[in-house]
């Protein structure tokens, strides 16, 4: 055989490949990106943000509205001050907004929204250094800030205009009125969502359908809400047992409040929680636990929030416990 | 060994992993073809786990195929023979795609040689016949493994004699085929189990009795049912087993297909030795068998030439030695989409430009990838997801070790056991974010090995 010159160099009419050396692999899963994880969010998102404009209208339309745009803004903002491109393609911003907007309740006036979005974004995120750099839920910190700084527009009678012409803003939430009256609502009220509430807390069946999508699209760690359940399920089942007559049950105690939503949506946030399966099912487990503890002990409406925030803060520990063996080691 | 019934095990498999598409479909029914003898081959002293193996020819001198021009240089070495007949010329120095600069031993092609369908019979083709295999002497057959310069053929080129040699401190119970070939894209195992699955066969039962070995598996991806059923045939009434095990990246690893086949963990840093397993690729089994039952040296091997961007993507029965370039233009040459060259697979293959390098014991392909296949999204920062943490199939948590690994902290790297990566790429494949992961691991080893000197 004689030697050949590059087949291709002399072939006439054909362009020279251009070769490039790169470390292996060659090849990358192009499917998966974070801007797909955070597209997916928003998807999983949709049926809540349905069922909160078909329950709170109004209400939900100027809330997400506000969130929604205060976020991008704030994004875009923070991220010229540290001279960074803009980075809205990854979708965080949104996302963090509809969550926001889900965790606020209908009537809470506009500046509250506004600086809940700006503290997100800004304390949230932008001073750790911006996405994946963040030790807290961005959403849940803008949402920690005004709870404290405006504490009655958020206190449980924030909740309620007895005044609306939207039927559920009137009632006061269903887990206030078993604290004051014990009174206690109908499960399918509370799994269907008409009941007072967060604009995204209201309805299980909602937070089920989106959240299952995102733990199908492994764009959520099952093992989260797993663990939230089971912690709930657990605790509730053992104070029905102490306190047999109590008609809140097990079943409401998952369904009622932001506990699905905040399962599946809040505490899945997957820079503020841990990295193994392991790992994120304790976390679940504690926002649960944390859960059920200022339920049955304080009448804080936000039980998650501070749970998913307690828990955020105990992520590096449980990521130091549960560096998993590797195969083959002792 | 008693020759029971050939047993079939099914789907056995390892946790974590990943799915890379497969792309068999460029070269897989494509049956071996031999390549003419070249002009020229370049024999790399180094193409092995090991010492270097020294030179016994100088220039000038006249070798016939199959004559040894080096001998093993230690007990771990292998020693080289004359894939072509011709004239030895001056020792020369080559660059290999893993970017090693090697001594070579260069011949030049003269005289007659042995082709086409003949040379074919003489390495895969023929007779196999088990005849008298468990009568052998086991020393003698790890004898003429090491003698016949076999390493393992699937990519790792460790001296295939010193795994089976016997050791009464560490016996071997085991031995383990592979032909999982899991990398996308090669199909070189595939088409040996195809055309000569006696010779696997032969092989394996050639050093299960070197071994003293009691048990024969030989492991194949179910995505492979035709290897299956030759393979099937082939090992009946021999005692040998088929593992017939799920198609997931990377199954042909040597600890992840002990683990699959055996649920036996290698212990960390370990080998499959301790474990009382020997793990030979099913190209190495079809040497070894050449090597003793016909007293042939490893001269060639079967390689992939194959991708989206070769134009006519074949199996090719080559001399070692032969240079990427002449297998390149004897598949029609790049096509114009051809962005990549990678020796041996995607995940775990080395990129290269230097198409003059001589192909070496090891090289199981030459995969060419278009620019549509190695597209990547830019890299931002990690999430946390833990996606890298599920596909490791060692259980590590590679972004902690990549991370620490870029801060140069090299307490950390080793806290997270940075030592048990064996770079098959499974994190960085799977990573939204697109972080090079694997590439800074194997910066963070460096570090580390750099420390343990000081
Ligand atoms: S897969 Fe990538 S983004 Fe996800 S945790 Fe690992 S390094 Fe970070
Ligand atoms: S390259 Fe290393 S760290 Fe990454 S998946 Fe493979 S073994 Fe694990």
């Amino acid at each position: 055989m004689t030697e050949k010159t590059f087949d291709t160099v002399s072939d006439p009419g054909m362009e020279t490949p251009v070769i490039h050396v790169s470390p292996s692999p060659h090849l990358a899963d192009q499917a998966l990106t974070t801007q797909r994880i955070m597209l997916d969010v928003v998807i999983g998102l949709l049926p809540v943000v349905g069922m909160a404009l078909y329950v709170f209208r109004l209400y939900a339309v100027k809330q997400l509205a506000i969130c929604i745009v205060s976020c991008l803004a704030a994004e875009a903002l923070f991220a010229r001050m540290r001279g960074r491109a803009l980075p809205l393609k990854d979708f965080s911003a949104l996302v963090t907004g509809i969550i926001l907007a889900l965790s606020l309740p209908g009537p809470a006036p506009w500046y509250v929204g506004v600086i809940a979005s700006f503290v997100a974004i800004g304390i949230g995120k932008a001073i750790f250094g911006g996405i994946g750099m963040n030790i807290f839920n961005p959403a849940m910190v803008g949402r920690a800030f005004v709870m404290i700084a405006f504490a009655s527009a958020l206190a449980a009678s924030g909740y309620q205009d007895v005044n609306s012409s939207v039927d559920a803003v009137t009632q006061a939430t269903p887990l206030d009125t078993f604290k004051q009256t014990g009174a206690v609502a109908p499960l399918s009220a509370l799994f269907f969502g008409l009941t007072n509430g967060s604009l995204g807390e209201t309805s299980a069946l909602a937070c089920l359908i989106g959240g299952i999508y995102l733990c199908i699209r492994r764009s959520a760690s099952w093992e989260i809400p797993a663990g939230v359940i089971t912690a709930a399920v657990v605790l509730g089942g053992i104070t029905n047992l102490v306190d047999m007559d109590s008609g809140w049950t097990v079943l409401h105690h998952l369904f009622g409040g932001s506990l699905l939503f905040g399962a599946f949506f809040i505490a899945t946030d997957p820079c503020s929680s841990p990295l193994t399966p392991r790992g994120k099912f304790i976390f679940g487990l504690g926002v649960g636990g944390f859960v059920m503890l200022l339920r049955l002990f304080s009448g804080y409406p936000a039980g998650v929030m501070f749970a998913v925030l307690l828990m955020n803060s105990l992520t590096p520990l449980i990521n130091r416990w549960t560096i998993p063996r590797p195969l083959g080691a002792q | 060994m008693a020759a029971t019934q050939t047993q079939t095990l099914k789907n056995g498999t390892f946790p974590h992993g990943v799915h890379p598409p497969e792309h068999k479909e460029f070269s897989e029914d494509i049956p071996i073809e031999v390549v003419p003898t070249p002009s020229k081959v370049m024999l790399p002293l180094l193409q092995h786990v090991g010492a270097p193996s020294v030179p016994v020819v100088k220039a000038k001198d006249v070798v016939a195929l199959g004559d040894m021009i080096s001998k093993g240089g230690g007990f771990v070495s292998a020693p080289l023979h004359a894939p072509i007949a011709g004239k030895v010329l001056k020792t020369a120095v080559s660059t290999l795609p893993n970017a090693r600069h090697v001594q070579v031993i260069p011949i030049k092609a003269d005289g007659e040689q042995l082709e086409g369908q003949a040379l074919f019979d003489d390495v895969l083709g023929g007779e196999w016949s088990y005849e008298g295999i468990d009568q052998r002497d086991p020393q003698e057959i790890t004898d003429t493994i090491a003698a016949c310069g076999i390493v393992g053929l699937g990519g790792a080129a460790f001296p295939t004699h010193v795994k089976y040699t016997r050791n009464d401190e560490k016996p071997v119970d085991t031995v383990l085929i592979n032909g999982c070939e899991c990398e996308p894209f090669l199909t070189p195992d595939y088409r040996v189990m195809l055309e000569a699955p006696r010779a696997v066969v032969a092989g394996a039962l050639l050093v299960a009795r070197a071994a003293g070995a009691e048990t024969i598996i030989i492991g194949v991806e179910n995505n492979k049912p035709r290897a299956v059923e030759v393979l099937k045939q082939a090992a009946a009434g021999t005692g040998v087993q088929i593992a017939v095990l799920k198609t997931k990246y990377p199954q042909g690893s040597e600890k992840q297909l002990i683990t699959a086949v055996l649920k036996r963990e290698t212990p960390l840093g370990g080998l499959p030795l301790d474990v009382g397993v020997a793990v030979s690729n099913v190209g190495t089994a079809a040497a070894i068998a050449r090597a003793v039952l016909r007293g042939k040296p490893l001269t060639h091997r079967v390689v992939s030439v194959t991708g989206a961007g070769i134009r006519e993507p074949k199996n090719l029965l080559a001399p070692i030695g032969i240079s990427y370039q002449e297998l390149v233009d004897f598949c029609g040459g790049l096509n114009a989409s051809a962005a990549r060259i990678v020796s041996g697979g995607p995940m775990m293959g080395f990129a290269f430009a230097n198409l003059d390098a001589p192909i070496t014991k090891g090289t199981s392909g030459v995969t060419v990838l278009t620019a549509k296949d190695v597209r990547k999204a830019e890299e931002t920062a990690c999430i946390r997801c833990g996606r890298c943490v599920d596909a490791c199939p060692m259980g590590l948590v590679p972004t902690k070790i990549a991370l620490a690994s870029r801060a140069q902290d090299v307490d950390l790297t080793q806290r997270y056991h940075i030592m048990g990566c064996f770079e098959c790429g499974c994190c960085t494949y799977i990573c939204p974010a697109s972080i090079p992961l694997v590439q800074l691991i194997r910066t963070g080893k460096a570090q580390v090995i750099a420390s343990q000197r000081k």
